[in-house]
Parts: structure tokens; C-alpha cells; sequence
């Protein structure tokens, strides 16, 4: 694979060429078929998941649990989970960690990435060994528990942010971006008297912002998916992140506190909303961020992900 | 390469010697005093990395010895393969191993093959449109924690499911998909393949893209028909990208989606769902083993590093690029 895979992406034959044969009607409704079961796969449970935490408890009841038909619809769900304490710390703790993390892992990413960039630089060879060897060799999860919890990172935030802040993948795929910004803007740059500092800031990250978006969406996802870190380094559930959260009130089915959900999925309170709808209303939550900013790079993505590829 | 003139033959090799010496340490000064601010930026990620990957890689050392939490690394006494023995001879260290590779290799068969598939195929759509919105939407899923995956097969699959649900409501039998252990590696496969076949195309598409088309013209004035063309021409233009996919996965056969496994293992059972990710985890941390559970992670980090050097042996002698270049 080249570079020239990801140009001729864009230029794709726009109509069926000639000497192609005209496509069979069984061939065309086979893949209509297998195209729509795949989204439809997707789509559905996602679907049912939000009308679910939109729905008046008759509506759910009704359907015997998830609701795939909008019977009653209510916000009642989400004026539960906006009142109660512990899913509104866990979404700032949620937020917390993913602007912050983002912000750690994207300095260093982007430093290291630029500073590996130029050819022939000095030491950039064992430099880059040193970080490849990460990739493949690594001390496990109980020594690198151990080395977390003898630092303090045990019952405490930055657990969750600085043992996954770098990702070595991360630094090839914008190190090859950077070493493929034109090295005539660079050396014009650097004639101008223009520092590596000034020349990354003004010159680099402004001709980069497709990738720099595509790693900045990988890297806030993954602190917004944070699960294991934090049911590893934070014994308190009043320090716990969303995930956290949704695995304990709704997968593991416990009772949530401060809301009528009760661990056989029954609900009482004065407001009549299925157990079901606040659990769903949670795990949509945790959705929303993903889907109001995946759109915004999602065209990118190809970049991101193959450029590492490419240039190893 | 030396500029000592030639007028000069009577300075003594050595001397000369020592010029190029001091010249070659003064270039290296030069570079580094010009490469002084790359440098620095590369100081951030090197110490992340040295601290929370290099110093547990030493300290993985811990399986030699029977690291006490109050001893320290320092003080607790070094025990040889003392811990190893104890790991080999434990049923569930055997039973965690199995099941990893069970897993792995039903994963191997039932989900390595669908992104290239699915790649195929959107790959012949002609309409641009419709290939942007099934991107989209397959891509999605794999920015999902395992956790939400989880949540939604149950909420689909498990036993108060809306299959089960629909089931029930019809007067049929209802299977609790999520709790049978005899179906489990199934399950984790399937929801591998929900959660990361669509973001697997990625890589196949741009191979197929990558394609002379002039090829398939030709192809097809010799007469070849679509599945002849697909045979001969789209499978070996991506055959490299493939191989290259197959060491990668090969290299990380003892690894199978930690968090899922460890999500699910309370429904399912450990005897189903047991992996060496969960055991070392149970016995390291959750049963305070830390040698035990440094040892199985130690185990499984050789064993991972030989089976993919040997992939990428058999990928060489088989002709292709496998990691890196020859």
C-alpha cells in the first residue's frame, strides 16, 4: 500500500464503464439486501435504546421491556438522571477526564510527532526505537498496576488519564502526516528566522488539521470509554465516570442510588418511569458526544488510520 | 573523505586520525545544538512512556520473585520459577489458556474474513452516496466502549431482550443468548464482528482502491467475467494488505477483548469465559497473587512475541511483506 491509495480514493470511477457487464437484478437485490441487514444491525439497537429512554412506563410495559414501536413518550427519564447526584458527578467526572486527557495526550502527541518529523535530525533513530518498542513488548497489566499504585495513582483521577496518555500508533500517524507537509514551506520558514516552536505552531499544525482532528477524536473517545482504569484505581463509586456507572446500575443490574430503579427492575416513587427508561436514558447519555461530533471527522478518518499504515 | 591537503603527507596517521575524530564530534555538536528544540518535544512522550511502560516492563520481574505489596519490588525475596511452577500447575491457568485460544482461533475464522467481505462488496456500489452512509454507520460502533456494547446485546439478546420479549409473546421457547456458556464464543465473536468489522473495512477499501483499473478493462476484453475478475484480479491486489492484517492478529492470539471478557464473565461463568487477560487480573489483583498474575501476563507477552515473529517468518518465505520489508 501506498500513498497514492488514499489519492485515488477521491478519484473514483463516477459511472459504469463500458466494457462492464450491466448488473444482474438478483446480483443488485442481493446486495441491497446484505447492505441494509448490516445497517439495519447498527442502527436498530441504537434506535430502541433511545426510544426506550424516551418512553412513559405504559409504553414499556406494553412492549414487555425495549420499545421499538413510540407508544407514550416522556422525558421523565432524563428529568430523574439530571436530578440524581451520582450520574451527574459521573458525567463531569466523565467530561473532566476527556477534555483534560485529550488535551495531555494531544501536547505530547503532536510535540513528539513534530520532533521525530525531520529527517536527519539528531538521535531521532533510537528515539523512535524507544517508542516502537512499546507496540510490541509491554509489562502487563500487575506490574504496570503495581508501578500506578506505588506513584499514587490508586483512588486518585490521574490514574485514569497519564498510564494511556500516549499512544505510540497515535505519533507514527502524525509523524508521517508532519513529514509529508511540504519541506519547502519548512525550509522557508526556517530562512525567515522562524524557530521549530514557531515553525510547528505557524506553519505545521495549520496545513494538518484533518489529522490532528481524526487522532484528537481517537484520543477523547478512548478517555470517554475509560472502564477498566477506573474499576482497576477507583474503589469509590463517588469518583466514578460514566462507564463505570452504566456497568454497575445497568449491566450488572444493581440498584441505583437516588433513583427508583431496584435491581429487579421495578420502580416506585411518585414519578412513573420504568427502571428500564433510566438505565436507557444513561446509556444514551453516553452516546450523545459520539454522535454530535462524529460527523465533523468522520471524513477524515480514512487518514488517520492509514498514514500510520503507510510509513510505519 | 579527509581534508587534510596533500602538501602535508608528514602529519602522522594518528593525527589524522584524531582531526576527523574531533570533526565528526563537532558536526554532532552542530546537529545537536541545531536539533535542540526537536528534541525537547520528544521529552514528554519518552517519559510517559518510560514510566508507565518501561519500568513495568522490569517490572515484570515480579513473576521471579514473591512479591509481597508490603515488601516492595526491592525487598521481596527472588524465588526463581517458583512462581511458574505454581502457574503450570494450576487447572484454571490451563483452562484460561484454552479458552484464549479457542476463542481466538473462532474469531479468526468467523470474523477475520467479514470486513474484507464487506469491503468487496461496498467496493462494487457504484453509487457513491450509498457507500458514504453505510460507511458511516458501520465506522460507528467501534467508538463505543465495551461496556455500551455489552448493554446493548443484552438489552437485544439477554433474557429480558427484546428477542426474548418477542419470543415469549409468540408462545416460543426463549434463549438467554448471554448466559450460555455453550454459545459464549459465538457471542463474543458476534459482537466483535457488531462492534469492529465495519471499521476494519478501512484498510481493505483503500487496498482496493489502490487497484489499476486498467486492469479489469483488460481483464474483461479477454473475456473474464465479474467473479473471474474478483478471482483474479481484486484478491491478489489486496492480498498483501491481508497477509499484513493476518500477522497483526496472529501476534495477538493470546489476546482477546479483555473488557468484554471481563464484562461478561460474571453472567457466563469463568469457566466459559475465563481468558489469561481475566486470570491474571483475578489473581493478581483482585486476589492480591501479584507474582502469579505477572507471571501469566509474562507467559502470554513470550508466547505472543514468538507466534508473530514466526507469522512474519511464514510471511516472508510466502513471498510477502508481512510487517516490514525484507
Amino acid at each position: 500500500m501506498t500513498a497514492s491509495a488514499l489519492t485515488a480514493t477521491s478519484r473514483r470511477r463516477a459511472a459504469r464503464p463500458n466494457w462492464e457487464e450491466p448488473p444482474t437484478p438478483a446480483g443488485q437485490a442481493g446486495k441491497a439486501t446484505v447492505l441494509l441487514v448490516v445497517v439495519a444491525v447498527v442502527i436498530v439497537p441504537l434506535y430502541m435504546v433511545v426510544l426506550t429512554s424516551l418512553s412513559t412506563q405504559g409504553a414499556v410495559n406494553r412492549a414487555g421491556g425495549m420499545v421499538l414501536v413510540p407508544h407514550g413518550l416522556t422525558v421523565e427519564a432524563y428529568r430523574q438522571i439530571f436530578t440524581n447526584q451520582l450520574v451527574m458527578h459521573s458525567l463531569l467526572v466523565s467530561l473532566g477526564i476527556t477534555v483534560v486527557g485529550t488535551v495531555i495526550s494531544m501536547v505530547v502527541t503532536v510535540l513528539c510527532a513534530y520532533g521525530l518529523s525531520r529527517q536527519n535530525s539528531y538521535a531521532h533513530r533510537p528515539i523512535l526505537m524507544i517508542l516502537v518498542v512499546t507496540m510490541f513488548f509491554s509489562g502487563g497489566l500487575i506490574p504496570t498496576f503495581l508501578v500506578v499504585s506505588a506513584l499514587g495513582g490508586y483512588d486518585n483521577y490521574w490514574s485514569l488519564i497519564l498510564p494511556g496518555a500516549v499512544s505510540v500508533f497515535n505519533i507514527l500517524v502524525m509523524r508521517a502526516f508532519f513529514a509529508g507537509t511540504a519541506q519547502e514551506l519548512i525550509d522557508a520558514a526556517s530562512i525567515d528566522g522562524a524557530s521549530d516552536w514557531r515553525t510547528l505552531r505557524s506553519v505545521v499544525l495549520p496545513t494538518s488539521r484533518a489529522v490532528v482532528a481524526v487522532i484528537s477524536l481517537f484520543y477523547a473517545v478512548g478517555y470517554w470509554n475509560t472502564f477498566f482504569n477506573a474499576l482497576l484505581y477507583l474503589p469509590d463509586n463517588q469518583k466514578w465516570p460514566l462507564q463505570m456507572v452504566i456497568y454497575t446500575y445497568t449491566l450488572q443490574g444493581n440498584s441505583m442510588p437516588g433513583t427508583g430503579v431496584t435491581n429487579t427492575g421495578q420502580y416506585y416513587g411518585h414519578q412513573q418511569v420504568a427502571a428500564l427508561a433510566i438505565q436507557m436514558a444513561v446509556v444514551t447519555l453516553t452516546l450523545i458526544p459520539i454522535l454530535v461530533i462524529y460527523p465533523f471527522v468522520q471524513r477524515h478518518f480514512t487518514k488517520g488510520v492509514l498514514l500510520g499504515a503507510v510509513k510505519g | 573523505m579527509t581534508a587534510i591537503p596533500e602538501t602535508t603527507p608528514a602529519v602522522p596517521v594518528a593525527a589524522e586520525h584524531d582531526a576527523a575524530r574531533t570533526r565528526r564530534r563537532a558536526e554532532r555538536r552542530r546537529r545537536l545544538r541545531r536539533d535542540r528544540a526537536l528534541l525537547i518535544m520528544t521529552v514528554p512522550a519518552v517519559l510517559l512512556l518510560v514510566v508507565f511502560n518501561y519500568v513495568p516492563m522490569f517490572g515484570a520481574a515480579t513473576a521471579f520473585q514473591n512479591y509481597s505489596i508490603y515488601a516492595g519490588f526491592m525487598h521481596s525475596p527472588w524465588v526463581g520459577l517458583e512462581t511458574f511452577r505454581q502457574l503450570f500447575a494450576d487447572p484454571l491457568f490451563w483452562g484460561a489458556l484454552e479458552n484464549t485460544v479457542v476463542l481466538s482461533l473462532v474469531q479468526l475464522v468467523l470474523f477475520f474474513p467479514v470486513p474484507i467481505a464487506l469491503a468487496v462488496l461496498l467496493n462494487s456500489i457504484m453509487s457513491g452516496k450509498v457507500r458514504t452512509i453505510v460507511q458511516s454507520v458501520v465506522y460507528l460502533p467501534h467508538f463505543f466502549s465495551w461496556v455500551l456494547a455489552v448493554t446493548i446485546f443484552q438489552e437485544m439478546l439477554g433474557g429480558a431482550g427484546a428477542l426474548n420479549t418477542a419470543l415469549r409473546q409468540h408462545g416460543l421457547a426463549t434463549w438467554n443468548i448471554m448466559t450460555d456458556p455453550g454459545t459464549f464464543k459465538y457471542l463474543i465473536t458476534s459482537q466483535v464482528v457488531w462492534k469492529e468489522a465495519g471499521w476494519g473495512i478501512i484498510v481493505f477499501l483503500a487496498a482496493l482502491a489502490a487497484i489499476d483499473q486498467n486492469l479489469y478493462e483488460a481483464a474483461a476484453a479477454d473475456g473474464a467475467g465479474r467473479w473471474r475478475r474478483m478471482w483474479h484480479i481484486t484478491l491478489p491486489g489486496i492480498r498483501g494488505v491481508v497477509v499484513l492484517m493476518l500477522v497483526l492478529r496472529l501476534g495477538n492470539v493470546l489476546t482477546v477483548g479483555f473488557e468484554q471478557m471481563l464484562i461478561q464473565r460474571g453472567a457466563v461463568g469463568r469457566d466459559a469465559a475465563e481468558v489469561l487477560d481475566t486470570y491474571a487480573y483475578y489473581y493478581g489483583v483482585v486476589n492480591a497473587n501479584f507474582s502469579l498474575g505477572a507471571a501469566a501476563s509474562l507467559f502470554k507477552g513470550v508466547f505472543s512475541l514468538i507466534v508473530i515473529l514466526a507469522a512474519n517468518k511464514i510471511a516472508h518465505l510466502a513471498g510477502e511483506d508481512g510487517l516490514y520489508r525484507r
